[in-house]
C-alpha cells in the first residue's frame, strides 16, 4: 500500500513542478441517464491516465448536493442550467461546493413533434402554425385544447405562463419522470399518433426520433423579466425557452487535495455532437458505455491529453 | 309507506344527511365563496399556516451540523453506526461479487476472488436442503440458476449482498425491540404510534435526512430499508411473545428462572415459529425496498430496473424486475421452511458425517476456487450462454400499442367521465373547514368520539400545513383506487376459495405482482393509458390488489364447516351458501383486506407521483428531488395521518361486525 502511494508520488514528481494530488480516490457521482454515465466515466478514464484513483457512486441528482457539501461526495459532471441551477447555486453560496466551469455542452428543451406531424399540420415548426391545429393534439382530457405533454413540475419551464401569454389553445399535463414522458413518445410514435412534448438535449430521443423542435419567438432575459418586451405586450413568457451551459460542480476540498486533478477537470470539454454519438451508440446501438468511451479515448487521443496538459 | 320508514333508520339518516351535506358544499363552495366575499371557505387562511417544514428542515440542519453530545457530535454517531454497517456489507460484496483486493486503481492487487456462481448456488441449494427437503433444494438452485441464465448475476448479488445484512439488522433489532415491549408496557405505548408512522411515512419522506445523516452511498439505502422493514417484526414479536402458553411460564418460574433465562431459555424458543413469520415479513419488505433504495445509491437489481425503464429498454426493465420476483420467491420459500422445521436429533460420526452439507459446500467452493483459475467460465458464467428475453416484451409491449390503443382508450374515457372525474370534482370542493368536521363526525360515529376529535385534529394538522388540495387528490384517487381493487379483488378471492385449482393460479399471480416492482408494469401503463390520474390509478390498483383476493379467500376457507353444513341442511342452493352464509361470515376478514388495499394503494401513491399526479404523493416526491427534507415529512405525516384514520375507521368496522355475529 505504502510503496503503492511512493510509486505514484515519484510518478507525479516526475511531471514538472506540480502540486502532489492525494492517493485517496476521488468520488464521481452516477445517476440513472447513460449521457451522464458517459461524461462521468470518460472523466474517471482521464482522471485515471493522469495518475488519479477514482470511485464511482450511485447518487440521486439533486440529493447528491448534500453528499457535495459534506465532502462525501466529490465531483458531479452533469448540473444542467436548466433542472439543476437552482441547487447549485444554492449549494455554491454555503462555501463547500465549487463550479467547476462548463462540461462544453449545452442544455436545450423545448417543445418538440415527431415528423409524421409535419403532414397533417403544414408550415410548422413554427409556433403560431401549430397552434392553428391544437385540435390535432387534443385528448378526451384536454378537449376543445390540445394537449401539450411538460416535463416534470420540478423542472420548472413556465410552459403554463407561455401557453397563456402567446394565447395558445393548448393545456400543459406534467409527466412525473423523465421516464414517463419517453415512453409516452415512444408509444405514440409506434402508432404514429399526434404528440407534442418536453424533448431535451443531449439526449437519445432526438437521435431515436425523427423530429424537431417548435420555432418560438427567440428568447431573451427581457422577455421573461418584462411583460411589455415580446408578442404579447402585457405578459412576460411570450417566448421559447433559454439554452444553457451544462456545469461540472465539486466539493470545495477537492482543488486542494487533487490540485492535479482538479485543473484535468476545468479542462473537460465535450460537445453536444460528440456526446449525442455517444449516447446513441450505447442506448440505441446496445454497446456498453465502457465500450463507448475507449472508443472515443482512442480516436480523440489529443483531446483528452489536452486536458492533462501533456 | 310503512315499509319505507322502517327502513329509515336514525344511522341511516345521519348517513344520508351527511352526505347530502357535503355534497351541496362541495357543489356549491365556489359560489359561497363570492356570495359572502370569504376566500378562506375555499382556501386555507395563510396567517393561521403552521410553517412546520421549514421549522424541520431548520431543525435538521442544526442536528447534522450542530448538535453535539460533548465528545463527539449526532453526525459523528450517525457516521459511526454507518461505518458499522458498512463493514459486513463491504465484506459481502467482497465474497459474492467483487473479490477482495488491496490498493487502490492501478496499484490494486487481487487477494482473492469472489465466490463462483456454481459455489453459490451450491450453496443455495444446501441451505434449501438443509431447511426442508430436495424439493426445495430444487426450487431454490433453479431460481438462482435463473439469475445466471439471465445475465442478472452481477446485479443481483449486489442486491442479495445487502438483503443479508439488512435482515439480520431488522430482524435482530425488531426482536429486541419487541422484547423490550413486552418486557415494559410503556415501552409498548410509547413505540405503538412510532410503529404506526414507520409503516404510513412514505419512505421517500425520509430518504433526505438519511442521505444527510448516514452518508452517500449504499449504507443510508440499507439504513431506509431497515426502518421499512423492521415495524412488521416488532409486532410480530409483542405478539409471539404474548401468546406463550401460560403453562410455560409457570413451568419456567418454578424451575426459578431468572428473567434473563426466562426470555431466553423459554419465551424466544416457544415463540420461534411465529417469530420466523417475522422474519419472513422483513426479507419481503427489504426487497419491497430494492428499487427505492437502489435511487439512493444502493445499485444492483434495482438500479438496473430504473436505467433500463429510463432508456425505454421495457424488456431489461422486465428481465430484471423478474430477477428480484425469482429471488424473493427462493428467500420466501426457504425462510418460510425455517419457520416450519422441526428440531431433529443430531448427527453422529465423524465430523464430515456430522456436517454432510457443511464439507460438500465447502469442496465446492475450494474446488471450483482452483478451477476457476484456469477456466474462467467457472468462476463467472459464460456469456455465451446467457439468455435474453428482452425484445420479445418490447415487441409484445409494441404489438398491443398499435393493435389495442383504440379500445384501450374508448374504455378509459368511459371510467374517466363516468367515475374518476366527477369523484374528484367531489373531492376538490369539498371546503377545508367542512371536511375536517365531516371526518370528525364520520370517525366519531364509527369508532368513539374520542377517535373522532382526533381525527377532526389530524386533518386539521392537513389543512394548516397548507396541504388540503393535494389531501383531497390523495382521498380520491385512493378511493376511487380501492373501490375497483375491491370490486375486482373480491370476486377473484372467491373464486379462488371455491375452486383450490383457480387458486391456485390466482394467487400466484398476486404473489408475483407484489413483489414485482411496481416501475416494471408503471412505464407500460403509461405507454397505453398516457400520463394522468387513470395511469396512476392502474398502477395502484395492479399493486393494491392483492390483500383484496387474499383476504376474501381467506375468509371464505374458514368459515366454519358446522355452518356450511347447518346452512345446506336447511337446503340452501350453493348461490344462497356464498351470499347468505360465506359472505356474511366472511365480513370481517373482507375488511381487513380492505384495510391492507387502502394501506398499499397509499404507499403505492408516492410512487405513482412519477407518472405525474398531483397528490400528496408528487409533493413528497417534489420535496426528494428538492432535497427538501421539512417538506417531505410534512407531506409524509400528511399520507400518515389519512392512513392511520382509514385504519382505525376499517378496525371498528371490523369489530362491529365481529360483535355481530358472536366471533
Amino acid at each position: 500500500m505504502k510503496h503503492i502511494s511512493a510509486l505514484t508520488a515519484l510518478c507525479v514528481a516526475a511531471t514538472p513542478a506540480l502540486a502532489q494530488d492525494s492517493s485517496d480516490p476521488i468520488k464521481l457521482t452516477l445517476h440513472d441517464w447513460s449521457g451522464q454515465l458517459i461524461t462521468t466515466t470518460l472523466m474517471g478514464e482521464v482522471l485515471e491516465e493522469a495518475g488519479n484513483n477514482v470511485e464511482y457512486v450511485q447518487a440521486d441528482y439533486i440529493a447528491q448536493f448534500a453528499g457535495l457539501k459534506t465532502g462525501d461526495l466529490h465531483l458531479a459532471m452533469e448540473i444542467w442550467e436548466t433542472t439543476g441551477r437552482e441547487a447549485l447555486d444554492e449549494a455554491v453560496a454555503t462555501g463547500n461546493v465549487v463550479n467547476m466551469g462548463e462540461t462544453g455542452m449545452i442544455a436545450i428543451e423545448e417543445w418538440w413533434y415527431p415528423a409524421y406531424m409535419e403532414d397533417r399540420c403544414p408550415s410548422l415548426p413554427d409556433w403560431e402554425a401549430l397552434n392553428a391545429c391544437a385540435q390535432e393534439f387534443a385528448t378526451a382530457e384536454t378537449a376543445p385544447f390540445g394537449r401539450y405533454l411538460g416535463g416534470p413540475v420540478t423542472w420548472g419551464g413556465f410552459d403554463e405562463e407561455r401557453v397563456e401569454a402567446l394565447g395558445m389553445d393548448f393545456e400543459v399535463v406534467h409527466a412525473g419522470t423523465d421516464a414517463a414522458l419517453f415512453a409516452e413518445l415512444e408509444a405514440a410514435y409506434q402508432r404514429q399518433d399526434p404528440i407534442v412534448l418536453w424533448v431535451y438535449a443531449p439526449h437519445w430521443a432526438p437521435a431515436k426520433y425523427e423530429g424537431s423542435f417548435v420555432e418560438f419567438p427567440p428568447y431573451s432575459a427581457e422577455c421573461y423579466n418584462d411583460p411589455s418586451v415580446g408578442v404579447n405586450p402585457n405578459a412576460a413568457y411570450d417566448c421559447g425557452k433559454p439554452t444553457g451551459p451544462i456545469w461540472k460542480a465539486a466539493w470545495a476540498g477537492l482543488p486542494e487535495q487533487w490540485p492535479n486533478a482538479a485543473s484535468v477537470i476545468e479542462n473537460f470539454k465535450i460537445s453536444n455532437e460528440d456526446m449525442g454519438a455517444m449516447v446513441a451508440d450505447v442506448d440505441l446501438n446496445g454497446k456498453s458505455v465502457e465500450e463507448v468511451v475507449a472508443a472515443w479515448m482512442a480516436e480523440n487521443e489529443s483531446t483528452w491529453r489536452g486536458w492533462i496538459g501533456q | 309507506m310503512l315499509a319505507l320508514s322502517r327502513h329509515i333508520t336514525r344511522g341511516r339518516l345521519f348517513w344520508l344527511g351527511l352526505f347530502a351535506l357535503t355534497w351541496a358544499l362541495s357543489t356549491y363552495s365556489f359560489q359561497l365563496y363570492k356570495l359572502l366575499d370569504a376566500r378562506w371557505v375555499i382556501r386555507f387562511p395563510s396567517a393561521l399556516q403552521l410553517n412546520l417544514d421549514t421549522e424541520i428542515s431548520n431543525f435538521l440542519d442544526w442536528l447534522v451540523n450542530e448538535a453535539h453530545f460533548g465528545l463527539f457530535s449526532f453526525r459523528d454517531l450517525t457516521r459511526a453506526i454507518a461505518w458499522m454497517i458498512e463493514l459486513p456489507y463491504q465484506f459481502l460484496r467482497n465474497l459474492l461479487i467483487e473479490g477482495f483486493q488491496t490498493g487502490i486503481g492501478d496499484g490494486a492487487v487481487q487477494i482473492a476472488p469472489s465466490l463462483s456462481w456454481i459455489a453459490v448456488i451450491a450453496i443455495a441449494v444446501a441451505i434449501g436442503h438443509y431447511a426442508r427437503d430436495w424439493a426445495l433444494a430444487l426450487l431454490v438452485g433453479v431460481c438462482f440458476l435463473y439469475l445466471a441464465v439471465f445475465g442478472q448475476w452481477d446485479s443481483a448479488m449486489i442486491t442479495l449482498a445487502s438483503v443479508l445484512v439488512a435482515v439480520p439488522i431488522g430482524a435482530v433489532g425488531g426482536l429486541a425491540l419487541g422484547i423490550l415491549a413486552y418486557r415494559m408496557p410503556w415501552v409498548e405505548t410509547l413505540l405503538r404510534p412510532i410503529l404506526d408512522l414507520m409503516q404510513t411515512v412514505p419512505v421517500f419522506a425520509y430518504l433526505v435526512p438519511i442521505l444527510i445523516l448516514f452518508g452517500f452511498g449504499p449504507v443510508a439505502a440499507l439504513v431506509a430499508t431497515v426502518i421499512y422493514a423492521m415495524p412488521p417484526m416488532i409486532r410480530v414479536t409483542i405478539v409471539a411473545l404474548k401468546t406463550v402458553p401460560e403453562e410455560l411460564l409457570e413451568a419456567g418460574r418454578m424451575m426459578g428462572a431468572t428473567p434473563r433465562q426466562m426470555t431466553w431459555k423459554v419465551l424466544v424458543p416457544a415463540a420461534t415459529p411465529t417469530l420466523m413469520v417475522g422474519v419472513n415479513q422483513v426479507i419481503m419488505l427489504t426487497l419491497n425496498m430494492v428499487i427505492i433504495a437502489s435511487m439512493i445509491g444502493a445499485g444492483g437489481l434495482g438500479f438496473d430496473v430504473l436505467a433500463s425503464l429510463r432508456r425505454l429498454d421495457i424488456g431489461a426493465g422486465i428481465e430484471a424486475g423478474l430477477a428480484i420476483v425469482v429471488m424473493a420467491i427462493a428467500l420466501d420459500r426457504a425462510s418460510q421452511a425455517f419457520s416450519e422445521r422441526r428440531m431433529s436429533h443430531p448427527r453422529t460420526g465423524s465430523v464430515v458425517q456430522r456436517h454432510p452439507w457443511t464439507t460438500t459446500v465447502l469442496a465446492i467452493v475450494v474446488v471450483t476456487y482452483l478451477l476457476g483459475q484456469i477456466i474462467p467460465a467457472i468462476q463467472n458464467y459464460p456469456d455465451a450462454l446467457k439468455i435474453s428475453t428482452g425484445a420479445f416484451w418490447s415487441d409484445a409491449m409494441a404489438w398491443i400499442n398499435v393493435n389495442f390503443f383504440d379500445t384501450l382508450e374508448t374504455i378509459k374515457t368511459v371510467l374517466l367521465t363516468t367515475l374518476l372525474l366527477p369523484v374528484k370534482k367531489f373531492f376538490a370542493g369539498i371546503p377545508w373547514f367542512w371536511g375536517i368536521l365531516a371526518m370528525g363526525l364520520i370517525v366519531g360515529r364509527v369508532a368513539g368520539w374520542k377517535l373522532g376529535l382526533a381525527a377532526a385534529l389530524m386533518m386539521l394538522f392537513i389543512a394548516a400545513s397548507g396541504l388540503w388540495g393535494e389531501a383531497m387528490v390523495t382521498l380520491y384517487l385512493c378511493g376511487v383506487s380501492v373501490f375497483i381493487a375491491i370490486l375486482i379483488g373480491t370476486p377473484l378471492g372467491i373464486w379462488a376459495a371455491q375452486k383450490p385449482g383457480a387458486g391456485r393460479v390466482i394467487l400466484g399471480l398476486m404473489d408475483t405482482l407484489q413483489t414485482l416492482p411496481s416501475f416494471v408494469y408503471l412505464i407500460p401503463v403509461v405507454m397505453l393509458f398516457r400520463v394522468g390520474d387513470f395511469s396512476a390509478m392502474i398502477a395502484v390498483v395492479l399493486y393494491a390488489l392483492a390483500p383484496a383476493v387474499r383476504y376474501a379467500a381467506h375468509g371464505i376457507r374458514e368459515v366454519p364447516p358446522q355452518l356450511l353444513e347447518a346452512g345446506r341442511m336447511a337446503g340452501c342452493t350453493p348461490s344462497q351458501l356464498l351470499w347468505r352464509v360465506k359472505l356474511p361470515l366472511a365480513t370481517p376478514q373482507l375488511l381487513l383486506g380492505l384495510n391492507q388495499t387502502i394501506m398499499l394503494a397509499l404507499s403505492m401513491l408516492v410512487i405513482t407521483a412519477l407518472v405525474g399526479t398531483r397528490d400528496l404523493g408528487q409533493e413528497v416526491y417534489i420535496a426528494l428531488t428538492k432535497a427538501n427534507a421539512g417538506q417531505g415529512i410534512v407531506a409524509g405525516l400528511s399520507v400518515a395521518v389519512i392512513a392511520i384514520i382509514a385504519d382505525r375507521i376499517v378496525h371498528a368496522l371490523a369489530d362491529k361486525q365481529k360483535r355481530r355475529l358472536g366471533l
